[in-house]
C-alpha cells in the first residue's frame, strides 16, 4: 500500500492525516513535498498523524527527521500524533522518541501550540 | 531463482522494485517457516534495509549490476545472505545514529535497525561487492524472546 495524504486546518493548524507506508521512493517523496508545500504557503503549526502508518523503513524515519528540522528551521513546529505500535518502537530503539514531540490526541495535540 | 529443498535465491536488478520484492520475500518465507508476526516484521524489515544499502549504496542503481539475495533454512535459524557488485562499504564510515550528533541525521540507521532486530549481522566488504548475512535463530515456542539459542 502506498502513502496517502490528506490534510485539514484545526484552529489554526495543519493536520496531515497519513496512510499507508512511509517508505524509499514513493512514500517518501509524498510526505516532503506535503510539507513543502504547506511551509510554503505559512502554516507552520503541523501534525503528522501517522493513526494508519503501517511501516516506516529507515528513509521513512530520515524523512520524519528532515520534516522537523525543516519545519523548525522555518520557524515553524512539527509534532506526531498516534502513532501505532510498530513506529513507537522503531521512534525508541532510535531514541527519536526524545526529539519529536509525540501526542496521542488531536484535541491535546491542537493545544500544544504556542 | 534457484531452489533446494533448503535455500532459495535469487537475482535482481539494482531498482527500487527489488527492495519492495526482497521485503515481499522474506515476509512470505518468514512465515512459512513459523516466524511469529514480530519477528516477521524484524526479518522483514532487516531484508529491506539490507536490500537499500545493496541497491542504492553499492550498486548504486547500476543497470549492470545485480542484488543476489538467499534463504537458507538450516534446523535453528534462517539465514539470509544479499549481495551487492559494488566498490565494498567501508565499514569505518558506519555511524553510531544514536550518537547526539547524528540524532537528527537523515540517514544512517540501516544497519542499526538490522542489527537491532536480528541475531546476527555480518558485513564482508571486497572489491567485487559486499555480503551481507543477516541470521535469526527459531526460538522455541515458549522461548518468547531472544534469550534462546544463540
Amino acid at each position: 500500500m502506498t502513502m496517502k495524504v490528506g490534510s485539514r486546518q484545526v484552529d489554526g493548524v495543519t493536520i496531515v492525516d497519513c496512510s499507508g507506508r512511509i517508505t524509499l521512493g514513493e512514500g517518501s517523496v509524498i510526505l516532503r513535498d506535503t510539507v513543502r508545500d504547506l511551509l510554503g504557503k505559512g502554516n507552520k503549526k503541523i501534525v503528522l498523524n501517522l493513526q494508519d502508518v503501517n511501516y516506516i523503513d529507515s528513509s521513512g524515519i530520515g524523512e520524519l527527521v528532515s520534516a522537523f528540522t525543516t519545519t523548525k528551521n522555518q520557524g515553524g513546529e512539527l509534532k506526531l500524533l498516534n502513532l501505532t505500535k510498530k513506529v513507537n518502537d522503531l521512534l525508541q530503539i532510535t531514541k527519536l522518541y526524545t526529539v519529536f514531540d509525540v501526542k496521542d490526541d488531536e484535541a491535546s495535540a491542537v493545544k500544544s501550540f504556542k | 531463482m534457484a531452489m533446494t529443498e533448503q535455500r532459495v535465491s535469487y537475482t535482481l536488478d539494482s531498482s527500487l522494485e527489488t527492495i519492495d520484492s526482497a521485503e515481499e520475500k522474506a515476509t512470505r518465507i518468514a512465515a512459512e517457516l513459523g516466524f511469529g508476526e514480530d519477528e516477521i516484521m524484524q526479518i522483514s524489515m532487516a531484508v529491506r534495509e539490507g536490500a537499500v544499502n545493496a541497491v542504492l549504496h553499492g550498486n548504486a542503481y547500476a543497470p549492470d549490476k545485480k542484488v543476489t539475495l538467499a534463504f537458507e533454512r538450516t534446523g535453528e535459524a534462517l539465514i539470509i545472505t544479499i549481495r551487492d557488485q559494488g566498490p565494498g562499504m567501508d565499514l569505518s564510515r558506519i555511524p553510531n545514529p544514536l550518537a547526539p550528533e547524528n540524532l537528527l541525521k537523515t540517514s544512517g540507521r540501516g544497519i542499526f535497525l538490522m542489527r537491532s532486530f536480528m541475531d546476527v549481522v555480518e558485513i564482508r566488504p571486497s572489491s567485487a561487492g559486499t555480503e551481507l548475512k543477516l541470521i535469526k535463530h527459531v526460538h522455541g515456542p515458549t522461548a518468547g524472546g531472544k534469550e534462546a539459542s544463540q
